[in-house]
């Protein structure tokens, strides 16, 4: 771990954040009438292209691992395989528009995020996602952005009962508004979270 | 004196139930309010005099009746849509033409939850509120003491004939000249209630010697409960009702004419019907009712019909003792509907209206101290005062426009002040007794504490611990807490004005309470205290290891917690469903990590480990060889258990329990769309319904067997062959008692014209549910005498499983087998890929049973409102409803899913041999305590929230639930503890 690592995170966690924050507040300039509230599958479908673009051009641009130099055969195929993931991830959310925006919305935080780092290896996921499995800080930020954004999406499944009549409380927003907070808060958290634990984190390489 | 946790945790959920009945009696109090009857007969107020001394209104009688003959059609649950919506265009024409164009008045009355058929009759009757207790004492009406005005009607000399539901003949009784009751009870009869009361109106329209006629049909109450509110029997009903109104109202025209005054007829329901077809909640379709007032006085309507007014289903009361010429009842709380009046002259409007405000304000005063002050009160006498001033001028000759207009205004302060004072009365309905109340609280929270206290010991290895009995309750203490509990009771009772149930109990009943609640305090102070002495000195074990708490652990903490705390909010009351909905999916989703965990990360860790595990073993066997001790048998056991579960987790059963969460989790999203419930959403289409319209039997019938099969396959696998056989031909016999009382349909059977009420086929089923519970005792009592081996007792206990799945099969509807089935089918895929191979401890599967249970409570229909609860399970198999059983056969229909699941949990636990043989003390002790929690945090909510507007319509019904829900799990305690007196005798032997 060093400490041109730890900058290159956090360059890339302010980044994505502002890709979130732009897409609540940018297409107000293009569309009239957006906003977060008033119209959500835009702003949800704006919040999904921005940020998956972004994670896209970041993973080639400033790529935490260099990229596998491999044939453009298997290249082809981990690429196929990563849609493959990324599709299977939005799970049953086919049956109404607001579910499927949401899925991809989720999966853009999570599944997206996974891919770009770890691509389509189920061993290093599941790697990662267990206890003390993380291998390098790209694999720490991953760990807790997705537990963050997953947390939030739960959390924000808690007011929809409740009878207040806002309109932040109908199916998908809260939901979609609790993983992008979490998401955000996951992008705060995690190099704080390095840089305070960066005695104990000590990688070892498989 | 030693305890085992399963002993201690029934003894203690079996004193919570007796907290939580002492608590409900206190919250839901008898409604004793009115005055004794002798009294209220007091002299008319006479009209207000006019300022200035000399003038005095000589009107102080009560004004003439405006109607010679009344007819009162009461149809049960009729809904407002019946008669105002498109179903009352197309089914009661004349109805529809009389509301529109004819001589009428029409309204919506607003029925105040329960909307249930007895408080609603005394509602109508009396113009009082009724209290929620009347749910429960519904089934054995006792008469009215209140003033009403059947009584005022009685004393006043009419003649009142009454036909329909007998629960008005127990009401009042001995105050019809003429009755016919009809019994309410069987359910599935739609015609011959109505038969009973229609074939005596003919003779009763041609006489002369009545003056009230009372008629209260039941049919379409019936076909609600039965097949909902748009099944095609309703439409035909509602035929038939409008026939009999056309009927009616033409043979009172007739009888018109002279000087006599016109006949009135009035048609109301008592309340609606939910989209379900029962009621008893508030709903908008449960509380809607239509209220009709026909009759030549009033001005024939013209112009375009609009939507009606929503008026007060009390102020019927009223309205009809202005219409007879009665005086209003004293603890009425409606107001005059206005426009019934409202061809009298101004004079007489205003005589009825102040009638109707001094009326409410005795009541006020009666009941308020400060009254004075109320803003209700102070609109009455500045009404008041203007009338006498309106008097005066009437007095005087003045009749121009001017006296018109003024009085016009006076009139809208009357209706004004009327309404402030029935708002500000009916808030004040509900009083709660609350040192009953008090009393109830303490005990359960006591019994919480001590739950609390004793849980690290009770969930220790041996599950057994030390009750000090001897310390405790010969200590000063606990002399001293009985007296000074003993002086305030009688403090308490000397000093309140009566009405305190736990005051009108016994002497000696008292003050066995207050001994048992000083010995609770005992008991939980001497705990603490050895908590304490205890952990002076625990500076080597600094807590116990928190890297000890998994994922799920976590969340099964969480979500305890956060259940408990949403019930403080009344849309998570009415949605709790959800909440349990959302914290089994989030449950599944962790046993889903969990597994993958185990399956592909502990494979390479566990090769690792169990290699150092046997060169451990290797070593240990070393250094014992050296010591010549033989030790190999308990070794290869240990070895045995690690290589067994690592061949389990290979192979194909790998791959089914790592897709099992996803199966469950499949499962429940069916289970979700059987049975919308709640009350934001349970509008929306659900499979239920769509199975239950009368034009999908075929698919219903196509699906009730196939889930009688697929209960067969799943339960019989561990049945002995007797049972197998009884529980086939059990199924058999629901498929035909469901067949003969007409939900499905046989594939030979082509009309559905025979429905009988299937008690051949339901007493069949019966027999062989209560053979196959006897067969499982039978092996029960073997283990126990004879201490046989384990599978005996474990067969026995799944048989009295099984059995119980047949009574609920039985008594489940038809539309909700699948649900059993699931119920059946998750059971066993968690039995056999989840728990055994994640190798949880008792406690946590204890409360996953605790949650799955609650979570099908839910699926199987039911919801925190009384309108869910399905009566006609009480009358399977029975001719006539008898209470007992009928009682008994509803709380097992509306329990099914927590029941079974506690069952299945037993079962469980005792067939798991390698569990050691506390596993069934502690599933006892953790099922106890996490049912005591919510109902102790919700007992102090509730009190906490007595005057919340919604305590009667949401949290009310969930505090039934709850006590009755504590009640059940007493019994299943009780049955565990039996079950391990067992195993604990046979371990002795």
């Amino acid at each position: 771990m060093s400490e041109a690592g730890v900058r290159r995170l956090c360059a890339a966690n302010l980044l994505r954040g502002c890709s979130v924050l732009l897409a609540a507040t940018a297409p107000r300039f293009f569309l009239d009438g957006f906003s977060v509230l008033g119209t959500p599958l835009t702003w949800l479908c704006a919040c999904s292209v921005s940020v998956s673009a972004l994670s896209v051009v970041l993973n080639a641009a400033l790529g935490p691992s260099p990229p596998p130099r491999r044939g453009s055969l298997a290249h082809k195929v981990g690429f196929l395989k990563c849609c493959m993931y990324f599709l299977m991830s939005f799970g049953r959310a086919f049956l109404s528009l607001n579910t499927f925006l949401f899925a991809v919305l989720l999966s853009t935080f999570t599944t997206l995020q996974c891919l770009c780092v770890l691509g389509p290896n189920i061993q290093a996921w599941i790697r990662v996602f267990s206890k003390n499995g993380a291998m390098s800080i790209w694999d720490n930020n991953l760990q807790i952005t997705t537990v963050c954004s997953v947390l939030g999406a739960w959390f924000g499944a808690f007011p929809i009962p409740l009878d207040w009549d806002r309109p932040w409380q109908v199916w998908p927003i809260s939901c979609s508004l609790g993983a992008t907070f979490g998401y955000l808060a996951g992008l705060i958290i995690a190099p704080l979270w390095i840089h305070w634990n960066r005695k104990q984190l000590t990688y070892k390489s498989r | 004196m030693r305890l085992r946790s399963g002993v201690f945790a029934s003894s203690c959920l079996l004193v919570e139930a007796l907290g939580v009945a002492l608590f409900l009696r206190g919250f839901f109090p008898l409604p004793v309010r009115s005055l004794p009857r002798s009294e209220a007969r007091r002299e008319p107020p006479a009209e207000p005099a006019p300022p200035g001394s000399g003038t005095v209104s000589n009107w102080t009688k009560i004004p003439p009746p405006l109607f010679k003959k009344v007819v009162l059609v009461l149809i049960d649950a009729l809904r407002d849509d019946f008669v105002f919506g498109p179903k009352g265009k197309q089914f009661m024409p004349y109805t529809t033409q009389v509301v529109e164009k004819g001589t009428s008045h029409s309204f919506i009355a607003e029925a105040k939850p329960p909307t249930v058929t007895m408080p609603r009759i005394k509602a109508l009757m009396t113009g009082s509120i009724p209290g929620f207790i009347d749910i429960i004492v519904n089934l054995n009406s006792p008469a009215l003491l209140e003033d009403n005005l059947i009584w005022q009607a009685k004393t006043a000399g009419k003649r009142i004939i009454f036909y329909g539901d007998d629960t008005w003949v127990k009401l009042f009784p001995k105050h019809f000249v003429e009755y016919d009751g009809t019994t309410s009870f069987f359910v599935s009869d739609f015609t011959e209630v109505d038969d009973n009361v229609t074939r005596h109106l003919d003779r009763v329209l041609k006489r002369e010697d009545w003056d009230i006629l009372i008629l209260h049909y039941l049919g379409l109450d019936h076909i609600g409960h039965v097949t909902g509110p748009n099944s095609i029997l309703v439409g035909p009903k509602l035929r038939e009702m409008d026939n009999i109104l056309k009927k009616i109202h033409i043979s009172l025209l007739s009888k018109e004419g002279g000087a006599a005054p016109p006949n009135l007829l009035v048609v109301c329901g008592d309340h609606g019907m939910s989209e379900t077809g029962s009621h008893g909640g508030s709903s908008e379709e449960e509380v809607h009712t239509p209220l009709l007032f026909i009759s030549s006085a009033f001005e024939k309507r013209n112009g375009p019909f609009s939507q009606p007014k929503v008026v007060q289903q009390t102020d019927l009361a009223t309205t009809l003792a202005v219409g007879l010429g009665l005086p209003i009842s004293k603890n009425s709380v409606g107001n005059l509907i206005l426009p019934i009046v409202g061809g009298k002259t101004m004079r007489e409007q205003l005589r009825f209206l102040h009638l109707n405000g001094f009326q409410l304000s005795r009541l006020l005063q009666e009941n308020t101290p400060a009254y004075e002050k109320d803003p209700g009160y102070e609109h009455f006498k500045i009404a008041e005062k203007s009338h006498g001033n309106w008097i005066k001028l009437y007095l005087d000759g003045n009749n121009s426009e001017v006296l018109l207009n003024l009085g016009k205004k006076v009139l809208k302060q009357y209706l004004k002040a009327l309404k402030t004072l029935s708002s500000s009365l009916s808030k004040q309905v509900a009083q709660y007794d609350m040192y009953s109340m008090m009393v109830g609280t303490v005990i359960v929270l006591e019994v919480l504490f001590l739950l609390l206290l004793i849980t690290p010991k009770a969930l220790s290895r041996r599950a057994e611990f030390e009750v000090p009995l001897s310390p405790p309750l010969f200590s000063l203490l606990f002399y001293l807490t009985c007296l000074t509990l003993c002086a305030v009771h009688v403090i308490v009772c000397t000093s309140a004005e009566g009405l305190c149930y736990f005051c009108s109990m016994s002497w000696w009943t008292a003050a066995a309470v207050m001994v048992l609640i000083s010995a609770l305090m005992c008991g939980i102070l001497s705990a603490v205290g050895k908590i304490l002495q205890n952990s002076r000195p625990p500076v080597k074990n600094p807590v116990v290891s928190n890297s000890s708490w998994s994922e799920v652990d976590i969340l099964i903490l969480a979500g305890t917690v956060g259940h408990v705390l949403s019930l403080g909010a009344s849309s998570f009351i009415e949605e709790e469903h959800q909440t349990w909905y959302f914290l089994i999916n989030t449950l599944c989703l962790a046993l889903c990590q969990e597994l993958c965990r185990n399956h592909f990360l502990l494979k390479e860790g566990d090769s690792q480990h169990s290699i150092t595990l046997k060169q451990n073993f290797d070593n240990v066997k070393e250094t014992y060889e050296c010591k010549n001790i033989d030790i190999t048998a308990p070794d290869d056991s240990k070895l045995g258990k690690v290589t067994a579960t690592d061949e389990f987790l290979k192979g194909s059963d790998k791959w089914i329990s790592l897709a099992s969460p996803w199966i469950i989790l499949i499962c429940c999203r069916l289970l979700r769309s059987l049975n919308q419930t709640g009350v934001q959403w349970a509008h929306r289409p659900d499979f239920g319904h769509w199975l239950t319209s009368s034009e999908h039997k075929s698919e219903l019938s196509f699906l009730a067997a196939i889930s009688l099969v697929m209960i067969f396959i799943l339960v019989q696998r561990k049945c002995s062959l007797v049972s197998k056989i009884a529980m086939a031909l059990g199924l058999l016999g629901v498929y035909s008692y469901r067949a003969a009382i007409g939900n499905i349909v046989f594939p030979w059977q082509h009309d559905s014209k025979d429905i009988s009420k299937g008690i051949t086929e339901a007493r069949f089923v019966y027999v062989f549910v209560l053979g196959i519970v006897f067969t499982g005792t039978k092996d029960l009592l073997k283990s126990q005498v004879i201490s046989a081996d384990c599978g005996v007792r474990s067969t026995g206990l799944w048989e009295v499983y099984s059995g119980l799945v047949l009574l609920a099969a039985l008594l489940l509807r038809p539309h909700n087998l699948p649900v059993l089935v699931f119920c059946l089918l998750i059971q066993t895929m968690m039995t056999k890929y989840i728990w055994r191979p994640l190798k949880f401890d008792a406690a946590q599967i204890t409360i996953m049973h605790y949650w799955f249970g609650q979570a099908f409570f839910y699926f199987q229909g039911n919801s925190n409102g009384i309108a869910t609860v399905d009566v006609s399970a009480g009358f399977v198999g029975l001719d006539s409803y008898v209470e007992i059983p009928a009682i008994f056969l509803t709380a097992f229909a509306t329990y099914a899913g927590p029941l079974l699941w506690a069952i299945h949990l037993l079962c469980y636990l005792s067939s798991e041999v390698s569990r050691n043989s506390s596993a069934m003390g502690h599933g006892c002790f953790c099922y106890a305590l996490v049912r005591s929690v919510p109902v102790a945090v919700y007992i102090i909510l509730v009190t906490g929230l007595r005057y919340h507007l919604f305590i009667w319509s949401v949290f009310s019904p969930k505090l039934l639930y709850e006590g009755m829900h504590v009640l059940i799990t007493a019994g299943v305690c009780l049955f565990f503890t039996a079950m391990d007196q067992n195993r604990s005798r046979r371990g002795q032997d």
